[in-house]
């Protein structure tokens, strides 16, 4: 990537804020921000699409919901049918507690595992961190500028203006 | 800009904190070498987890008739304990999902600890069926696996099949959601630390560095598995219920059970978070983060779970005698007179009377009395449980089997057994686990108060070390 990556380091939410709405509003590209909190409002300051993954958990606690349903009628209607007190061999109604906590079992399983492969969480993988402290108490905004070297420190100076205690330029774009 | 500050709202710390020094309140108490208190408590839990563990493995190779069980009691002292600890564990959800469904922002302080609770609680609530079985090496039976036997599957009817299932998956969901909260902090500690301690926490936080992105989406399964342990735990302590309504015993067989047990198993374990919370904020130094308005709020729920657990007894009392059936008048009078009447009047004061001592402020902030008010309520709660299913069963349809329950000094080392295993679990949590969420104190220390400008935040000597 050709395009002049820029780090601002933070010492307060509300100045990272601030910084993402102004970055944005000048025509700068976000790369990421990172934060030792979530900081509500962030995602909307970045523009970020509200995430997907709330789809995956209602369709893995429909699977769920089926499967179970499915699986307690085929195991107790159709594959070995046993005649408990004289109870029908689709008895539903008794197969209603089960196949609730099969749709909460998949669906809180599910959004998890959707979770970790959608942000690449793994065990063993090496954090990248954009800072020191920002796990701590640093709040920390990457932002990609495609203006060239005139006009060097434009963005610089708008990270400054917001409260910026460190500005770093990443020729590299390592971090990306 | 984005922050809405309140005058009337009182802060969630007791004095304003950087970000940087909640990290090292909170890691501190894991770095630094445990306190005496923490070596007394622990002594104390081993000790007695250890005769637990005597008790079982007596139990298992002699069997079941150690235990003061006859013909007419055949579910007494470790079905009580089975309902109380699944209770117990109910109060670690309610924080953590409930209350975070219901934007209650002082539950950052208290939820790790409860949900780490509510695990323990499952595990000592697990144990207890198990040994029951009286051949645990087969516990896995009631599992539906493809079996050498036909496929023989399970009877997905039994009420106590369902509870395996139901248990099951809050446990699994529980552990879950504790880890998924705990991520952003082992990511922390992974930071602060060197060495051995390092790798085991960069091999737990999967690689975490707080990109706003994936925070998004973090808060957004936050969300659903809050949403999702909601219905879970109403769900779950339904199903224990379900084990004794479903049955034909008097007293047991009534449609009040599931609200009734659901409302029971809050109620005792806010009483046990109380507990727990008083003694972790001691031991552990942290009065800054869980403060008296803390303890006051989970006073005020206390009353509230109290007086629906009241209300219950009273609508089951009314409904045995309005139901016209003389079995189950009976039942009821004989748990009010008869001769476990001290059983039912000790359950009584403990959860109906006791509760309303925090309707006094000045008592609310007494520390001292708080705890043992607590304590008075758990007491209740497993006394509750010992009278539903001891007091119904002793006295059955046919006089000539009428009899009475007596526990076996197994059975009561048993429980002591179960009470050092939760606490042995809680205090080596509170010793290598960040107890309160530092992700989410962080995010409330600035609650209702001006600040979070470039000045107020400017690193000061000591946080910058």
């Amino acid at each position: 990537m050709s395009a002049r990556i820029h780090t601002g380091v933070f010492v307060s939410d509300v100045d990272l804020l601030s910084a993402t709405t102004a970055v944005r509003e000048a025509g700068y590209r976000i790369v990421d921000a990172y934060t030792p909190f979530a900081v509500h409002g962030l995602d909307r300051a970045m523009g970020l699409r509200p995430s997907r993954l709330t789809w995956v958990c209602f369709l893995c606690g429909l699977f769920g919901l089926a499967f179970m349903t499915w699986f307690q009628y085929w195991s107790s209607a159709v594959d070995w049918p046993i005649n408990v007190g004289g109870k029908p061999w689709n008895s539903w109604p008794a197969f209603v507690p089960v196949a609730f906590e099969g749709t909460i079992l998949f669906a809180g399983l599910g959004v998890v595992a959707a979770l970790f492969i959608r942000a690449g969480l793994r065990p063993g993988r090496e954090a990248k961190l954009p800072a020191p402290r920002v796990t701590d108490d640093r709040f920390v905004l990457v932002v990609a500028s495609s203006q060239g070297d005139q006009a060097p420190d434009e963005l610089g100076a708008l990270l400054r203006s917001h409260g910026a205690v460190e500005v770093s330029e990443d020729l590299e774009g390592t971090l990306v | 800009m984005f922050e809405a500050v309140s005058e009337l709202r009182t802060p969630l710390t007791t004095e304003p904190v950087s970000y940087g020094q909640v990290t090292d309140d909170i890691a501190r108490p894991m770095e630094g070498k445990p306190t005496r208190l923490w070596y007394i408590g622990i002594s104390i839990s081993a000790t007695f987890l250890l005769l637990g563990a005597i008790a079982i493995i007596y139990t298992i190779t002699t069997g079941i008739g150690t235990w003061g069980l006859n013909r007419t009691v055949g579910w007494a002292f470790d079905i009580t304990n089975f309902v109380f600890w699944v209770g117990i564990g109910h109060a670690g959800t309610l924080i953590s999902a409930v209350l975070f469904l219901f934007r209650q922002r002082w539950r950052t302080a208290v939820n790790r600890s409860a949900e780490a609770m509510t695990i323990f609680a499952v595990l000592c609530a697990a144990l207890f069926p198990l040994i029951h079985m009286g051949r645990p090496w087969l516990a896995f039976w009631p599992l539906p696996y493809p079996n050498m036997r036909g496929s023989l599957w399970i009877n997905w009817r039994s009420p106590l099949f369902w509870d395996v299932i139901a248990i099951s998956t809050y446990f699994i969901i529980s552990a879950t959601f504790w880890y998924i909260g705990l991520i952003p902090d082992f990511a922390t500690l992974r930071d602060r630390v060197s060495g051995m301690r390092k790798k085991i926490f960069g091999f737990m936080s999967l690689g975490w560095n707080g990109s706003a992105r994936t925070w998004m989406r973090y808060e957004v399964v936050y969300l659903l598995l809050a949403g999702l342990a909601t219905p879970l735990v109403f769900s779950v302590h339904t199903i224990v219920s379900f084990d004794f309504a479903t049955s034909v015993i008097p007293g047991w067989h009534t449609t009040i059970f599931p609200p009734y047990f659901v409302a029971g198993a809050i109620f005792s374990g806010l009483s046990m978070v109380l507990t727990l919370m008083l003694v972790a904020r001691r031991v552990m130094r942290l009065e800054n983060y869980v403060t008296k308005s803390h303890v006051s709020a989970m006073c005020k729920l206390i009353i509230g779970m109290g007086g629906i657990v009241g209300l219950a007894y009273a609508t089951e009392f009314f409904i045995a005698w309005y139901s016209g059936n003389d079995y189950e008048r009976f039942v009821f009078m004989n748990r009010a007179l008869g001769p476990m009447a001290w059983a039912y009047w000790i359950m009584v004061s403990c959860n109906v009377i006791v509760p309303q001592f925090f309707w006094s402020k000045r008592l609310r902030a007494n520390l001292g009395v708080v705890f043992a008010l607590s304590l008075l309520i758990n007491v209740g709660m497993w006394f509750e449980r010992f009278v539903i299913i001891v007091t119904s069963l002793h006295r059955d349809y046919l006089p000539s089997s009428w009899t009475s329950y007596t526990p076996t000094l197994i059975e009561v080392v048993t429980l002591l057994g179960s009470f050092g295993l939760f606490f042995t679990l809680f205090l080596l949590f509170c010793r290598f686990l960040p107890v309160i969420a530092m992700g989410e104190v962080k995010g409330v220390v600035n609650y209702t108060r001006r600040s979070a400008s470039r000045s107020a935040q400017e690193p000061t000597p000591e946080n910058e070390a």
